[in-house]
């Protein structure tokens, strides 16, 4: 079933329960002389509508793992499997939606055309097009900016637009790559909430890559927590919050941004099993995030 | 304390008008009181006189100087474009071309207008716009190459995910990168486009443009002539300054990170 006739329903999930399958995982770099192991026997399967968050220490092949599910890079050894297909067939069949650490707009395009841009290069109408975005820029809370270009929009701004963008498409699949490490905590935390929402709305499956334990908790079913060099899955942390106060539609751009949430005792309680796995294992936690 | 719009324009435009003035008006009393002899340096009185009684032949020289450099420009960069396209695209012909760009950099090009003249005949205005032609392709080749290089990963990484066609991400995302890197190519080759076509009009050919008659006044010892045609040449190459740097600064706008 690697090939799609129409556009899956987010509900029904066609294509079978899983998102993504990782079996036996590796990625060296570099040459035969000075082999560098960046990712080594990783096993991890994405069910679909999942959100599974991975996290890590700077260099732990976090983000590689995720460029391995987005076939922007290919595993040296064992296998990715995206929609029951390979890695390769879901980025041609643009299964799944991409949000970089950087924003990555065309700063020669208007905001619009940027969440437009998925849909233009899939060949769909102007018409239908117009309507998706403006759907989309009104789910980011950015309608009166449709007619700016990116750099009249401040960072958080402008990683919205990078968000809308990724769901353009409507994937059943959104990977994202630390999408808020470049933000200040308010609007971070803002922005949790909302992709929250959002993917209570799309029930898309998320892979998303941080290095924040806080964030990683407030946002995941399930915590994939890495060791570095090589990178390997030291432990995966089950959470389990009642998000439906956090996940609430129609909250305004000054929403409470989950704040019950966040002083719940679950969640503190899941944040400290994370930073437990994280120093666990010998090797201090560098570059984690320990708000 | 609000500032008017008219008092802000006057306070950027008064100064270095000022200071013109002033230069001149140093320049012109050092000539009268020194008895400065025309050939070492004629007063601006003298050359704004000649300026008046010659405008037209200084106007229909700097046309003709202007028109060999327009086209210089438009050959040279069309060139330096479409190669830089191929090279972009072939890393062969990148490879070859660089040992070559290089050398042609280097070679003094209006040392060429000699042997073009012969090439051309005499009476042809075709070698002033070669060799203006020469002169742009140089800047405009290396610096929409590098344009076409300056693609963000991020960019590349999107359009891999996007499963953009090779079309596509030339299209969407080269393509815009490399325009403002074109027209800095174009603004740099503007300048040198005027002073190639200038400078070639020295080595002989058609008398008609610009250069032609600063050799010309300067043999006859009519020295505030020849220095009301380098004011032509100045205005010509201003002009040409002045046209590519708009289009530079328009196409530049958007192309922040």
């Amino acid at each position: 079933m690697s090939t799609v006739q129409e556009h899956p329903t987010p509900a029904a999930h066609p294509r079978g329960a899983t998102a993504v399958e990782i079996v036996g995982a590796g990625r060296v770099f570099g040459g035969r002389s000075a082999p560098v192991v960046a990712l080594e026997d990783v096993d991890l399967t994405v069910a679909a509508g999942e959100f599974v968050s991975l996290i890590g220490p700077s260099g732990c092949g976090k983000s590689t793992l995720l460029r391995l599910v987005a076939d922007l890079d290919q595993p040296t050894s064992g296998t990715v499997r995206v929609f029951g297909g390979s890695a390769r067939d879901a980025r041609l069949a643009r299964d799944y939606g991409i949000a970089f650490q950087q924003a990555g707009l065309l700063p020669w395009r208007t905001v619009r055309a940027n969440v437009e841009l998925p849909l233009a290069l899939a060949g769909t109408g102007r018409a239908s097009r117009r309507e998706r975005a403006d759907e989309l820029l009104a789910m980011v809370g950015l309608t009166e900016f449709a007619e700016h270009h990116p750099d009249q929009l401040s960072g958080g701004m402008q990683q919205r637009v990078a968000i809308a963008r990724a769901l353009a498409d409507s994937p059943s699949l959104l990977l994202m790559d630390e999408p808020f490490g470049a933000l200040d905590e308010m609007t971070r935390e803002h922005l949790q909430a909302q992709l929250l929402r959002i993917c209570a709305e799309t029930r898309a499956a998320v892979v998303f890559v941080t290095h924040s334990i806080p964030e990683a908790v407030f946002l995941s079913d399930r915590v994939v927590v890495m060791s570095p060099r090589p990178g390997r899955i030291r432990q995966v942390v089950d959470v389990t919050l009642d998000r439906s106060g956090a996940a609430t539609p129609g909250s305004g751009p000054h929403d409470d941004a989950g704040d019950d949430l966040r002083t719940d005792a679950a969640f503190v309680a899941a944040v400290a099993a994370v930073r437990t796995a994280l120093h666990g294992g010998g090797t201090g936690p560098r570059g984690v995030d320990l708000r | 304390m609000t500032r008017s719009p008219v008092a802000g324009a006057a306070r950027q435009v008064l100064p270095p008008v000022v200071l013109l003035a002033a230069l001149l008006g140093a320049w012109h009393g050092a000539v009268v009181l020194g008895d400065v002899p025309p050939f070492v340096l004629p007063g601006p009185a003298a050359i704004g006189d000649q300026v008046v009684t010659y405008r037209e032949a200084i106007s229909s020289a700097a046309l003709v100087t202007g028109r060999n450099a327009a086209l210089g420009l438009l050959v040279g960069s069309v060139l330096g474009v479409l190669l830089a396209v191929v090279a972009a695209a072939v890393h062969l012909l990148d490879v070859l071309a660089e040992p070559v760009v290089a050398a042609l950099a280097v070679v003094p090009i209006v040392a060429l207008a000699p042997v073009l003249y012969a090439m051309y005949g005499a009476g042809s205005e075709q070698a002033r716009v070669v060799v203006a032609a020469l002169a742009v392709f140089v800047p405009v080749y290396v610096t929409t190459l590098r344009g076409l290089r300056q693609v963000r990963p991020v960019h590349r990484d999107l359009m891999a995910a996007l499963a953009a066609s090779r079309v596509q991400v030339a299209r969407t995302v080269t393509i815009p990168t490399a325009v403002p890197f074109v027209f800095t190519g174009l603004r740099m080759a503007s300048s040198l486009a005027v002073i190639s076509a200038i400078v070639a009009e020295y080595f002989g050919g058609p008398r008609s443009g610009i250069g032609s008659f600063i050799t010309t006044a300067a043999a006859g010892s009519n020295y505030a002539q020849a220095w009301a045609y380098v004011l032509g040449g100045i205005a010509v190459g201003l002009t040409f300054y002045a046209v590519t740097a708009t289009a530079e600064h328009l196409a530049t706008r958007r192309a922040g990170p």
